[in-house]
């Protein structure tokens, strides 16, 4: 287990690393569009070949992999600070507060997000550079994903209200701020971690949703999932290698982030 | 108890025999027919139906672009191009024997023009006020006489599918080439050979030589293409250059590019004075020289090659050159040209300065393209166009918008600065676009809906256009139209990028296919289709 834990570990540091270095070399244009060698295959001069507007394969991946790995942990941080005041402090407050969190978690999981989230794109102003519109569809996707993280935290925090440690605490007087701060969040830490890691790759992958219905990042940045939207049809990504280099990093990332969260559950 | 067993599977045997040994093409519709009613008919798979379904009195032959008699032998137009008359076709009988009179055609037309029935194929005949007067001269004589002059009249009749006045069955007996045997909601529509057609071949026998129609209802085109791949299907009616660049190469006997199509692709900016949009860009958006430097920088040879794989044709102008009468073939090839582009902007103030354009008040020359979400080929123009107006300073931001969304802000809100869309063309009579030219139609996309033109040219196009329509002299009308595309071709209302070829999949058992760039492209002659009997093993 701990060899898996190592190599999970490794797989994601020098994915973002490789992702972060590579991303900056000039080399690497994600959007330079070489007319005459477009959908080529891997060659010495594009290791992963072009895409369908004649753009690196390799660049394209580099970039995707950075917008994603640096927005999808900025949304799952949105959304944990979001579940942390509409699920743990009402779960440790208890009786109104924590009835109605639990209707606004309910309401919250019950709304089909991905029609929010086309409506809420379409009410977005139509000139945003690609880089704000990212950043937007993530903070999106942070702000609609709390309702999951935030029942868990409630049904933890509830668990700790109750525990031996914090009635003492109540009884020598300490006030509901400092037990909270001082006493319940740290014991709410590896839930609030394991939470945040199960996120991360979730937004990655509503973001790749998005991204296959057009209405992800916008052109010309990349990001993993709309490297996967060129997926999209059986057909065309036959005999076509370079395309599987996103959903394989993607695999390798979400698979590395989950070891690792279940490594902080178990923990 | 094994002596039956072998019977029911010598039965199911030969039963299965027969059914393989039928002439049935198959292939799929993109969606669910909406209704079998000819006259109701609004979308692609119905109107599939109704053309293998429908007898008409002329048929627009599709490969010479002219009509034919089909149910009527002979037609006539007089009182200026009001009144058409009709000998009809005598002997025929609809599908189910009742025999076919002129009391259908006045059924049908009557049941066409009344406004209770909301009829969009009849909104063609509705040129002023008024019913028409329909007259049944004999039982094979008929006609009908408008309130004004209806321009390319005798054309309009190829929508018109002749419903029968007394058959029980009413639009189910058929008087085209097959009739629906069967109809699986959200599986398939079946149809099977009209035994009563009245077109005969060359050699005498009856048509259709095919036996059935198998219409699947499938939406997935990975899905058909992969079925067109194992022969479980014989024809993909239009195909994605994706796809056909693909097929080429595995399959080139299966795949056949007709040349352009009748549908444009097309980018225009947003004129409307009281859009929600900075004035300064209205400003560039409605100036000439502006709109022609944007279409000289983009490289339509490029789209043409990058996005739709070379199965594309630059574009001239709003008529594809598939429309072989109403094209304007001396209208010259938009040049791309990034110096043109520069000089056409320096006229108006704008200035390159490190790479970026601004305009005479300094503001940075920066636009939205809105384009569908989806939709892959237009996704990869607009970035391919954000690159090209890159190389003369002009930031774009490409903005894909779910279709709703966007139809709202293009049509209603006018929330928007430059969208890429394109234009289906059913009709090949300019008639049926006068919604798209005239300053008041609803689809004058740039501005629509005006009171009076905002600018003399568009009174100009207003003028030709009413013109043309009122007129019967085909020659004049040419002229008129010739002139309406010369002056989009300068003013640019519409930037047009290119015409998609018509991209088809036919299986090598089907003979008889002539693709042909207006609707229905692969079966517009399905009477005439059979299968090869050498190879009709393969796919069968």
């Amino acid at each position: 287990m701990k060899a898996v834990r190592i190599t999970a570990v490794v797989l994601a540091s020098l994915i973002v690393m490789l992702s972060l270095v590579g991303s900056l070399l000039p080399q690497f244009d994600y959007c330079l569009q070489d007319r005459q060698n477009f959908s080529a295959q891997p060659s010495p001069q594009h290791w992963l070949g072009t895409d369908a507007l004649g753009r690196d394969r390799l660049a394209r991946l580099l970039h995707g992999t950075r917008v994603s790995l640096l927005l999808a942990p900025a949304a799952a941080a949105l959304s944990m600070v979001l579940a942390f005041l509409f699920g743990a402090v009402p779960g440790f407050a208890g009786g109104a507060g924590e009835r109605i969190a639990k209707v606004l978690i309910d309401l919250m999981l019950s709304i089909p997000w991905l029609f929010l989230l086309l409506m809420v794109r379409a009410l977005l102003p139509l000139n945003t550079s690609p880089v704000v519109s990212a950043t937007i569809t993530f903070a999106m996707l942070g702000l609609l994903g709390w309702g999951v993280p935030a029942r868990v935290m409630l049904a933890r925090a509830r668990a700790l209200r109750e525990a031996e440690f914090v009635l003492s605490a109540r009884a020598v007087g300490i006030s509901r701020a400092r037990l909270l701060s001082v006493h319940v969040a740290p014991n709410l830490l590896p839930v609030v971690a394991a939470q945040f890691w199960i996120a991360v790759p979730v937004f990655i992958l509503a973001e790749a949703n998005l991204s296959l219905l057009g209405l992800g990042v916008s052109e010309p940045m990349p990001s993993l999932g709309s490297l996967l939207a060129e997926m999209e049809g059986l057909l065309t990504v036959r005999g076509d290698f370079g395309c599987f280099a996103a959903p394989l990093v993607l695999l390798l990332m979400v698979g590395s982030l989950q070891v690792v969260a279940y490594d902080w559950e178990v923990s | 108890m094994v002596r039956r067993f072998v019977f029911c599977c010598l039965l199911l045997m030969s039963l299965t025999g027969a059914a393989m040994s039928l002439d049935e093409l198959r292939f799929y519709l993109r969606s669910e027919p909406k209704t079998f009613n000819p006259a109701l008919v609004a979308d692609d798979s119905s109107e599939t139906v109704r053309y293998l379904t429908g007898g008409v009195l002329v048929r627009l032959n599709r490969q010479t672009q002219q009509p034919e008699p089909e149910l009527a032998v002979s037609w006539k137009l007089s009182n200026g191009g009001r009144t058409i008359t009709f000998q009809l076709r005598q002997g025929v009988r609809f599908s189910d024997g009742t025999p076919f009179t002129a009391r259908d055609v006045k059924y049908t037309m009557d049941a066409l023009v009344d406004p209770a029935v909301h009829s969009p194929t009849a909104d063609s005949f509705r040129s002023q006020q008024g019913t028409p007067r329909i007259v049944i001269l004999a039982s094979d004589r008929i006609t009908i006489t408008f309130p004004a002059a209806v321009a390319g009249l005798d054309k309009l009749f190829d929508q018109v599918a002749i419903v029968s006045a007394s058959s029980p069955k009413r639009e189910m007996a058929a008087l085209g080439p097959f009739y629906v045997a069967e109809y699986k909601p959200g599986s398939y529509v079946y149809l099977r050979r009209n035994p009563n057609y009245w077109k005969r071949g060359e050699s005498g026998r009856q048509l259709p030589y095919l036996d059935a129609v198998r219409l699947e209802i499938q939406a997935n085109r990975d899905i058909e293409v992969l079925k067109f791949t194992r022969n479980e299907i014989h024809l993909i009616n239009a195909m994605d250059a994706d796809y056909f660049d693909k097929l080429s190469r595995s399959s080139p006997g299966k795949v056949r590019d007709a040349g352009p199509g009748m549908d444009t692709e097309q980018m225009w900016f947003n004129q409307v004075p009281s859009a929600p949009i900075a004035a300064y860009k209205l400003d560039w958006f409605r100036s000439r020289n502006f709109r022609q430097a944007v279409s000289a920088a983009i490289s339509r040879d490029d789209l043409c090659r990058v996005v739709f794989a070379g199965h594309a044709t630059a574009a001239r102008g709003p008529v594809s050159p598939a429309n072989k009468f109403w094209f304007n073939a001396n209208l010259p090839p938009a040049r791309h040209d990034t110096q043109i582009a520069l000089q056409l902007l320096s006229k108006d103030g704008f200035r390159l300065k490190d790479g970026r354009l601004t305009d005479r008040s300094g503001h940075p020359v920066e636009f939205s393209i809105v384009t569908n979400a989806g939709n892959r080929s237009r996704e990869r123009m607009a970035t391919m166009i954000q690159a090209d107006l890159r190389s003369i300073g002009i930031t774009v931001n490409v903005v894909t918008l779910d279709f709703p969304s966007l139809l709202e802000r293009i049509g209603e809100t006018f929330n928007y600065e430059a969208a890429l869309l394109g234009m289906t063309n059913v009709e090949l009579d300019p008639n049926a676009v006068m919604n798209v030219w005239l300053s008041s139609g609803d689809e004058h996309q740039w501005n629509p809906r005006q009171k009076t033109p905002a600018s003399p040219w568009e009174a100009e196009i207003d003028r030709l256009m009413r013109t043309q329509a009122a007129s019967l002299d085909e020659k004049a009308r040419k002229q008129s139209f010739d002139r309406v595309q010369e002056i989009v071709a300068t003013e640019l209302p519409f930037i047009y990028l290119v015409n998609k070829n018509t991209l088809l999949g036919v299986s090598p058992v089907l003979q008889g296919v002539v693709p042909v760039a207006t609707r229905p492209q692969a079966y517009w002659n399905v009477e005439r289709l059979r299968f090869s009997k050498e190879m009709a093993g393969d796919a069968k």
